[in-house]
């Protein structure tokens, strides 16, 4: 005996499955991730003024987000935080660095290698994959820009 | 017929339960039996401390009991983890015959039922039943690391770091224990697989409800019994969606059965203070709010008859990538207080 049709059953799902608050989560997740980018801006300046190139510190700000979030992680205050910031703390660099630690701290009591090295990209292996495809697809249409630009490529 | 009621239907002697943090948090805190707010339970990994939890649970309900381990004839344990991992590390101490019983959350109800059968079929006279769930541990498994930052859907559940043991005996001729106990497993029902429609890994409160729905009102029309007979009719973990979905079928096909109507994953925490969405879920859920909820009550005699059944969803993190829908299965039990002195009451006859 079925209770009701597929069609009955997804619509009383809907009915009373709650939506995540658009409004809210969205204007939280621009708080953080806002908040995020002001430091790291405000990082980038210190660096400079420190002497450093600009390119260097650039590289350094998102060198110094890996880390901080990284700390986070372990003293296990990241996700409180990532729970109300959604995707202001996911998109920054930060989520990367959280996934890829938070899955060595839960691998690391089955081994470094077989645990740690196999599974520490688990979640973090999207972003890889897709990156640097974006990065090979990226070159590929820059380097047949210039070709038709005419001008040498170097 | 799907109902059975058992020959010789075993009771409860003993049992215990267990919680984590978050469970010594909620409503039931003070009630459970023994509480780690580390959610460590002493062990290195989360996969230990689930079998560590199901071994103090059990352990717990033998000394209650005044019973030593080697009583126990059967063991049938349950818990979240891949091949039962946890209960057998858990149990593997005792020495005790072991049948490791998977029903994803509903494992309490499951594991209850089987032993039950098995005592009123005479395969053992004392046996035990356990259950547990590791919220860190089944993070791990089903979705992503425990220390993973990522927003949760509404409609998604917290996985319980709980679990129960009960002692159960049918021994009615010569005391095999110290108590006998006034709470029978007097009939059980084995649900069917229902279609959840929804591949929604956050939302299995949502697809367990027509499971429950569907053992529910079988139940009522083999039985014959009447909603109001009984003081409740408890789900394991539907959460609110869940909750919500199963009123609204027993309003329209068993209006009476509404107000009986009341979820472990709704009792475990107190919603406005924790951050657990849609309420509990997870094996623990039922095994701990049974354990330190509704058998007190039962042996007490605040509560006199309840049906008993948990949801399970059946699925798997690949089923659930590879779009196929969650399937539930609700097993029910039906808990009956009986006085020591009188021996049988009058009840409706099934057959």
């Amino acid at each position: 005996m079925d209770i009701y049709s597929e069609k009955g059953k997804k619509r009383l799902i809907k009915r009373y499955t709650p939506k995540t608050k658009l409004f809210k989560t969205s204007i939280l997740a621009f708080i953080f991730g806002g908040t995020i980018c002001a430091l790291g801006e405000a990082l980038r300046i210190l660096f400079v003024n420190l002497g450093l190139e600009d390119k260097l510190a650039v590289t350094l700000v998102s060198l110094s987000f890996v880390a901080i979030a990284s700390v986070l992680t372990v003293i296990g205050l990241f996700d409180r935080i990532a729970r109300h910031a959604g995707a202001g703390t996911l998109v920054p660099i930060t989520g990367f660095s959280n996934s890829v630690t938070s899955e060595a701290m839960d691998s690391a009591s089955e081994g470094y290698v077989l645990g740690v090295g196999s599974k520490i990209f688990t979640v973090a292996g999207p972003v890889l994959l897709y990156g640097t495809a974006a990065g090979v697809v990226y070159g590929i249409v820059y380097f047949i820009a210039k070709l038709i630009e005419g001008g040498a490529v170097r | 017929m799907r109902v059975r009621r058992l020959s010789r239907p075993p009771r409860f002697v003993s049992w215990a339960s267990v919680g984590g943090y978050e469970e010594s948090r909620g409503p039931l805190g003070e009630k459970l039996d023994f509480v780690d707010k580390t959610d460590t339970f002493g062990q290195k990994t989360w996969e230990l401390a689930e079998g560590e939890m199901g071994r103090c649970a059990l352990n717990m309900a033998l000394t209650k009991a005044g019973l030593s381990h080697d009583r126990l004839e059967l063991l049938v344990a349950g818990d979240l983890q891949n091949q039962c991992v946890a209960s057998s590390l858990g149990a593997g101490s005792f020495g005790i015959p072991f049948l490791g019983v998977y029903g994803a959350c509903s494992t309490c109800t499951e594991s209850l039922l089987i032993l039950s059968v098995m005592l009123s079929e005479g395969c053992a006279t004392l046996g035990a039943a356990a259950t547990t769930s590791h919220n860190s541990a089944a993070e791990r498994q089903f979705r992503t690391p425990v220390e993973y930052g990522a927003q949760r859907a509404p409609s998604a559940q917290w996985t319980a770091t709980a679990g129960g043991a009960f002692i159960l005996s049918s021994d009615y001729g010569i005391i095999s224990c110290e108590r006998k106990g006034s709470v029978e497993l007097s009939e059980v029902a084995v649900g069917k697989i229902i279609d959840g429609a929804t591949a929604d890994g956050s939302n299995m409160g949502g697809a367990m409800a027509f499971a429950a729905a569907d053992t529910i009102l079988s139940y009522f029309e083999e039985t014959g019994n009447d909603p109001a007979m009984f003081d409740h009719i408890v789900t394991g973990d539907l959460g609110r969606v869940g909750s919500d979905i199963l009123r609204h079928i027993l309003g329209e096909k068993l209006p009476k059965a509404v107000s009986r109507h009341t979820d472990c994953g709704l009792l475990l925490y107190d919603s406005e203070i924790q951050d657990v969405h849609s309420g509990a879920s997870g094996c623990g859920t039922s095994a701990s709010v049974l354990a330190a909820h509704f058998l007190p009550a039962l042996e007490r005699g605040d509560l006199s008859d309840i049906l008993f059944l948990s949801t399970g969803a059946l699925m798997s993190p690949s089923s659930v990538l590879q779009g196929r829908n969650i399937s539930a299965v609700a097993p029910l039990i039906r808990l009956t207080h009986r006085d020591n002195e009188k021996t049988e009451r009058e009840e409706p006859s099934n057959e």
